[in-house]
């Protein structure tokens, strides 16, 4: 049985791109935990400023292919090749161990569905926002203060609570802190992993709206795993579907929502609940 | 020292440890010596105290001391402390060393919490005993990634505690194991001397070995390495001062213990290094509670 992927021309995905090369290229991705499937034979790009969704069903390879792709999980064949500004289009699981995190850490951001995997919960929230600018060789406190308020400002956080311990912030503050906390550095490429899952609606409104913001302000190419199709909507140029491993339907977010090609994406526009 | 009889079986197992648990040990050192400020995994045996009462110095001891070497021991920079008075026992005992409280005259120098206000000379070996070997080990709990970021020489996280710090306090208030970088490559824990002798590490002509036992981890710093205090550069790294001087003997320039005198408010400042503020009355020097019955005590016989 072969699952083919339906597709629409490059005409119509890469609308109003030219052809510079991509940020990501990600060929034939394939990762297998044993005898149970991962993701099977994914390919795309992703340009600059471009954000891209990921969609699917749980258990149908979303978050392996974002971890493989942001370098946390090596796959079991395949490439992912990045446009890193030390060493331009290369393949990250072919760079050594110290250049690929230092990759990951000057042009990478990833958020966490729980905060609490992203932040450090013994340390204040200022220090977890300014912590990406010390890794990259930050050693001005007075200047990385000042970088950290502006960065509560702009995820709209009270910037008097900046030295309380994230344990201490509701959970949709955490995740701002998280967000800006990724933001800092001025990453090219942001990973997602369900932003706003475990979120109050409206809380996961005013989030999607701020990360909306900031993507467009800053150009950010983002990659969104959600299973949430308003977040799809909302964040996302164009979308993949994904259902058991494989990459069953792309396009733009708004064609393969609107008109859905692939049985199961049918049926994944159609549950969404009406109010 | 005269020969005992049974000098061949005694030396067989000198100082405690079989020769090959010291071989062992001494490779380790030469590898912490090879590469300054990298922690070098040993095979730490038990030792008969517990964990947390200085196995990983007393192992590094066992491992360098010969019969003539003369060994001090001193914790909290005081040699008539329990522990000290216990450890020194223990040598005098298996290694047959003589002992002494003078700094000058030791060869061998194990410590905790303190280094000797008197300057090391080169020949000199100080032994710390170290209870947390790993500097990042607060920030991130998994050895697999601190051993990463040791290799790849990245430490920005170290600064996190720093930034906290001054976030809370408004400067750099640690005061004890203060982070530091060994001749710009390694970040070391320089256990928990306070932050006052850290110069002390700096261009030291002493070799300086440091021991966790139950980490299971020895570094050194050779003599002569540069020992940099982690600091911002608009909050520079400062050392703890005093407004009293020692009040026994009136020192301006050492680290002060504060001994609470009673329980109406009454109390002193005098030099945490015992043969230091004793030397310095000695040679006649006074401090305003000079005479002071706390003086009498480091007269004890260890």
């Amino acid at each position: 049985m072969t699952m083919a992927t339906i597709e629409r021309s490059p005409a119509q995905t890469a609308a109003g791109m030219g052809q510079e090369s991509p940020l990501l290229r990600v060929s034939n991705l394939s990762k297998w935990y044993g005898h149970v499937v991962g993701c099977r034979d994914v390919s795309f790009e992703l340009r600059a400023g471009e954000v891209l969704g990921i969609v699917g069903e749980s258990g149908s390879g979303k978050t392996t292919l974002l971890n493989v792709i942001s370098g946390r999980l090596p796959p079991t064949s395949g490439v992912v090749e990045f446009d890193a500004s030390r060493f331009g289009l290369t393949d990250i699981y072919g760079l050594n161990e110290p250049d690929r995190r230092r990759m990951q850490r000057e042009d990478w951001g990833f958020v966490h569905q729980n905060p609490r995997d992203g932040l450090r919960m013994r340390v204040s929230g200022g220090a977890n926002v300014a912590e990406p600018l010390m890794n990259l060789g930050n050693r001005h406190y007075g200047k990385m203060r000042q970088a950290t308020l502006e960065w509560l400002n702009r995820v709209e956080l009270d910037t008097g609570r900046i030295d309380d311990k994230p344990r201490n912030f509701s959970g949709g503050m955490q995740q701002r802190i998280q967000v800006a906390r990724n933001l800092i550095h001025g990453p090219r490429l942001v990973f997602m992993d369900e932003p706003t899952g475990g979120l109050d609606v409206s809380v996961q409104a005013r989030l999607l709206d701020l990360l909306r913001e900031l993507v467009r302000d800053l150009g950010l190419a983002v990659i969104i795993v959600t299973h949430d199709m308003a977040v799809a909507r909302l964040m996302a140029d164009r979308l993949i579907v994904m259902k058991s491993g494989y990459v069953v339907e792309t396009g733009l977010t708004d064609q393969v929502l609107d008109d859905p090609q692939h049985p199961y994406s049918q049926l994944l526009v159609s549950s969404v609940l009406q109010i | 020292m005269t020969a005992r009889t049974n000098e061949p079986e005694r030396y067989y197992n000198y100082a405690y440890l079989d020769e090959q648990t010291k071989r062992m040990i001494r490779r380790a050192i030469l590898k912490a010596l090879a590469i300054p400020g990298y922690q070098a995994p040993f095979g730490s045996r038990e030792m008969p105290v517990p964990y947390g009462w200085g196995t990983g110095g007393i192992q590094l001891t066992a491992a360098i001391i010969g019969p003539d070497d003369v060994y001090k021991c001193i914790d909290q920079g005081a040699d008539d402390t329990t522990n000290a008075v216990s450890i020194r026992r223990f040598f005098a005992q298996v290694a047959d060393v003589a002992t002494t409280e003078d700094t000058a005259a030791a060869t061998i120098i194990q410590t905790r919490h303190r280094i000797p206000e008197q300057g090391l000379t080169e020949g000199q070996v100080l032994v710390f005993q170290v209870p947390q070997p790993e500097p990042l080990r607060g920030l991130e709990a998994r050895e697999t990634e601190t051993r990463a970021m040791h290799a790849y020489e990245e430490y920005g996280l170290q600064y996190v505690s720093l930034y906290e710090s001054v976030a809370t306090y408004g400067r750099i208030a640690s005061t004890v194991g203060y982070p530091t970088m060994i001749d710009e490559r390694y970040l070391m824990s320089p256990s928990p001397i306070p932050k006052f002798d850290n110069p002390k590490l700096d261009d030291n002509p002493a070799i300086l070995l440091f021991g966790a036992g139950r980490e299971k981890r020895i570094y050194a710093v050779p003599p002569y390495t540069r020992v940099r205090s982690l600091d911002f550069d608009d909050y520079p790294f400062e050392t703890q001062t005093w407004e009293e001087d020692c009040a026994l003997c009136g020192a301006t320039e050492s680290y002060l213990d504060e001994v609470v005198l009673d329980d109406s408010g009454e109390r002193m400042f005098v030099c945490s290094d015992s043969s230091f503020c004793s030397d310095r009355r000695a040679a006649g020097h006074a401090g305003s509670m000079a005479g002071h019955q706390l003086a009498t005590l480091d007269k004890a016989p260890a």
